[in-house]
């Protein structure tokens, strides 16, 4: 079997005598959706945390294609292969959509600091930004408007289409459903099982219908821990799961 | 050596509670309203210029005292009711702008009610004079006073603020702004509260900082810029801070300007020694500042832990 | 489009005062112009921090003195034989004193953007004031170059063709760096520099996750944006005659800031228009009333509460991002 995209192996974190995270094993490989579940307060913001670099482990190691990401930044992370979207968007305002993927195809171009050739017909960077901006259904009308000025839902794709301009190895989405309706949920959901020949996904996501359409394999973390890793249809029968969730014993 | 070293820590001490009643006005008002407030140092000159005026008038130093806190903490409250009420919203940038406006206003305003030439201000008889420190050094009894003045009130702020009501609204405005408003405190008197007595320390400092300098326009910019260092060291919105900051601070100051010079006068010549030890004693607290951030960016207390 | 109308017409009406001064002979109105631009360079310095950068330098008076400090020591060192620290003689060449205070300028910034950029906010704030202040006492108390005195210029440097004593020529140099910075800053914040710089103010998280390392491209601006202060300051203390530890005053810092705002921050060609508009006042006031920085505070006191964008914002509209 080929080598896992991403490797999370003894990862352990503690806020004092609160253990966040309390010896996480997660493999991941290409071609896969794996979902990371659980209820409130498993752990589930400060797991991601440590694989997106804004929170350092106690101990363990995350792997992303084989390069340990121990002591890496957040921008190295990303230029190591790890696109990944927020809970709640986080884009410039501002910008138009276009400027905030165009960045993430700099951040990866031979050149990323250039001071001469403007940005805004520079082909190298524009047509990359689109392309990616077209792969998750924003039209070219949409392109130059400020990301203030569109709906929510749009912005979750150019959330999305940021973190796929930079040709990620992995993509890590962080609730890519949250707020978007049925129609809105649904669509995304397309758009994800479209993408998963291209990328493989860790999908951390609340809306239980979406996870058991998309996701090949499950892995429920409670009390910082993976109580159980499996198919939809093992997860769902798996008794410490049913009793995780529902507190009843089976 | 040891008398000279006494003295030069109780001044260092009394400079350190002078920034401290300057530092604590700005922290309060910093932790509270989240405002930083660059006209602290026009409240400074406020006092200082109004207790040297009043002083004048009337021969008397406390009558001036009373008269200088006053004036710097209605001054405040006037200024928080025009101006810096609208500011509580705005970003750091516009509030610089607006109460470095507010420094040029005072500034001319003091000009031209008080003249540009500096006014002098005695120290009052009953703490005229001096004591002996042990080792044979006499000290003024003036500068114990402040020293006393500012451990007041110091003491004070701690009780007020741990064991009164106004204190538990300003602990509990520090914490959650919205849900003190939502609990139905007047928030808009409570911040005139907590801003006029923020200036009326500042107008204390100042009106007791007379009978040591001269009263002039401008002597509060350099005792804010003191503050400003006193409480990005001591953790900005913290009191424990600003006053372990100002003591840091006060100390730190005195004690290089004094024996840096000296020290250089050991391996340099000395006209050179005195020009590069007064020198770099200048510097000497900021980059203790730059040192402590390199370490802890957030200051020594941070506010928030 | 139409911010680069008004940005031409300002500097535009700039070079027409400064010739038309001239030709009348009002050797007076040509220095004041000359004054305009250095203090509008200036500006167009920490604009590029603070209107691009986000950065919120009260410092930046500590860059602008300490150009005019390289300026002055130069200067006194083609007067008097000697050399700095020993190793560095003076000179009168123009770019060679030029690049002497944009050195000594962005050495500086360099750790002090370092340790500053460890921290937000009002910190940011204050600590960038209390390191100018640092620089200021060091240059009150530090007896070599004047102390408290200041540095008095004896000497006018000098560049092929152009006679810096004469007013229009030196109105003329300093008018040219002016155009010749914008231009810079211009094409540079066009450029992918500038994108990664817009992204770090506006969501540093978003540039991080891009993968983009915010910090050094905020350090990076911070000490190009202390050059041009540097450069402005050289210009200026050459233009006095004369370089003091006022230079480098916070009131120095604010007033930089002021023009800024004033102008319009974020805006090219604001810090020109500011500049314009604060010598304006100056001038106009000045001669009125010797109370003059008062009226400024209320000015200025009314443009934050009230007229939020400044000249530019009011001639232009709000900015367009593309």
């Amino acid at each position: 079997m080929a080598e896992p995209v991403l490797a999370v192996s003894g990862l352990r974190k503690s806020f004092g005598a609160l253990a966040a995270t309390d010896g996480v094993d997660l493999a991941l490989r290409d071609g896969e959706i794996l979902a990371l579940i659980g209820p409130n307060g498993a752990g589930k913001s400060t797991l991601i945390a440590q694989i997106a670099g804004t929170l350092a482990p106690d101990a363990g190691r995350v792997t992303l294609a084989g390069r340990d990401l121990a002591g890496m930044s957040v921008a190295a992370r990303a230029r190591a292969g790890l696109g990944r979207t927020f809970q709640v968007s986080s884009l410039a305002m501002p910008l138009s959509a276009r400027a905030n993927v165009r960045i993430a195809v700099q951040a990866r171009a031979p050149r990323r600091f250039g001071v001469l050739r403007p940005v805004a017909r520079d082909a190298a960077l524009n047509a990359p930004a689109e392309a990616a901006l077209a792969r998750v259904g924003l039209g070219p009308a949409r392109w130059a408007l400020p990301v203030a000025s569109l709906s929510h839902g749009e912005r979750r794709r150019v959330e999305l289409a940021a973190a796929l301009a930079a040709r990620p190895r992995l993509l890590l989405l962080d609730e890519p459903m949250a707020g978007l309706g049925a129609d809105g949920t649904a669509a995304m959901a397309d758009l994800l099982e479209a993408l998963r020949a291209e990328v493989p996904i860790l999908l951390v996501e609340h809306d239980m219908s979406a996870v058991f359409r998309l996701a090949d394999r499950i892995a429920v973390l409670v009390a910082g821990r993976i109580i159980a890793t499996g198919a939809p249809d093992a997860i769902r029968a798996d008794a410490a799961v049913q009793q995780a969730y529902l507190g009843v014993d089976a | 050596m040891s008398a000279l070293l006494l003295e030069q820590l109780l001044n260092g001490v009394q400079l350190g509670l002078s920034l401290f009643l300057m530092a604590a006005g700005l922290t309060l008002v910093f932790g509270v309203m989240g405002l930083i407030n660059l006209a602290h140092g026009a409240l400074y000159m406020t006092g200082a210029f109004v207790c040297a005026w009043t002083g004048a008038l009337t021969g008397s130093f406390w009558v001036g005292l009373g008269a200088g806190v006053l004036a710097a903490a209605a001054a405040g409250a006037v200024i928080e009711l025009l101006v810096i009420r609208r500011l509580y919203d705005r970003d750091h940038l516009d509030q610089v702008l607006a109460t470095f406006a507010l420094i040029l206003i005072f500034s001319e305003a003091a000009r031209a009610v008080f003249g540009a030439a500096p006014l002098w201000l005695d120290v009052p008889p009953a703490l005229a004079g001096s004591v002996a420190l042990p080792g044979g050094a006499a000290y003024p009894v003036y500068r114990l006073a402040i020293i006393a003045a500012g451990l007041a009130v110091a003491a004070g702020l701690y009780l007020l603020i741990q064991r009164t009501r106004l204190g538990m609204r300003i602990r509990a405005g520090e914490a959650d702004r919205e849900m003190v408003g939502a609990l139905g405190v007047d928030i808009a008197t409570l911040y005139t509260v907590i801003f006029a007595l923020g200036a009326g320390l500042a107008g204390l400092a100042g009106a007791m900082i007379g009978p040591l300098q001269s009263v002039q326009v401008g002597m509060g910019e350099p005792v804010l810029i003191l503050a400003f260092v006193v409480i990005v060291i001591g953790g900005i919105g913290s009191i424990r801070g600003a006053l372990f900051g100002a003591v840091l601070v006060g100390l730190v100051d005195t004690l290089g300007r004094v024996f840096l010079p000296a020290a250089f006068a050991l391996v340099l010549e000395p006209s050179a020694a005195a020009g590069m030890g007064a020198a770099l004693a200048s510097m000497l607290i900021y980059v203790m500042m730059a040192a402590i951030l390199a370490v802890r960016p957030q200051g020594l207390f941070p506010a928030d832990a | 489009m139409r911010e680069g109308v008004v940005s031409a017409a300002l500097l535009g009406a700039l070079l027409a005062f400064g010739l038309g001064a001239w030709a009348l002979g009002e050797v007076f109105f040509v220095n004041l112009a000359a004054r305009v631009a250095c203090v509008a360079l200036a500006g167009a310095g920490l604009n590029l921090a603070l209107g691009f950068g986000g950065m919120v330098s009260f410092g930046h008076a500590a860059f602008f003195g300490l150009g005019g400090y390289a300026a002055g020591i130069a200067a006194t060192h083609a007067f008097d034989g000697g050399a700095f620290a020993g190793v560095l003689p003076g000179t009168t060449s123009m770019p060679v004193v030029w690049l002497a205070a944009m050195l000594a300028a962005g050495l500086a910034a360099l750790p002090i953007g370092l340790i500053s950029l460890r921290t937000q906010g009002v910190y940011f704030i204050m600590i960038t004031l209390a390191f100018a202040q640092m620089i200021f006492y060091f240059a009150i108390s530090f007896p070599a170059y004047g102390g408290e005195d200041g540095l008095p210029i004896y000497l006018r440097s000098e560049l092929p063709l152009v006679d810096a004593s004469d007013p229009l020529d030196f109105f003329l140099v300093s008018f040219a760096l002016l155009v010749a910075v914008l231009l810079g800053c211009r094409t540079v914040l066009a450029a992918r520099f500038g994108a990664a710089l817009a992204l770090a103010r506006l969501n540093p998280v978003r540039l991080a996750t891009a993968g983009i390392a915010p910090l050094p491209v905020l350090l990076a601006a911070f000490v190009a944006s202390a050059m041009i202060a540097g450069l402005a300051g050289a210009l200026f203390a050459e233009l006095n005659g004369f370089v003091s530890p006022a230079m480098l005053s916070w009131h120095r810092s604010g007033e930089i800031m002021v023009i800024v705002i004033l102008g319009g921050v974020g805006r090219l060609a604001g810090p020109v228009a500011g500049a314009m508009l604060f010598v304006a006042l100056e001038t106009v006031i000045g001669g009125w009333t010797q109370y003059w920085q008062g009226w400024l505070g209320l000015i200025l006191l009314g443009v934050v509460l009230f007229a939020r964008g400044g000249l530019i914002g009011a001639l232009a509209g709000p900015v367009r991002h593309g």
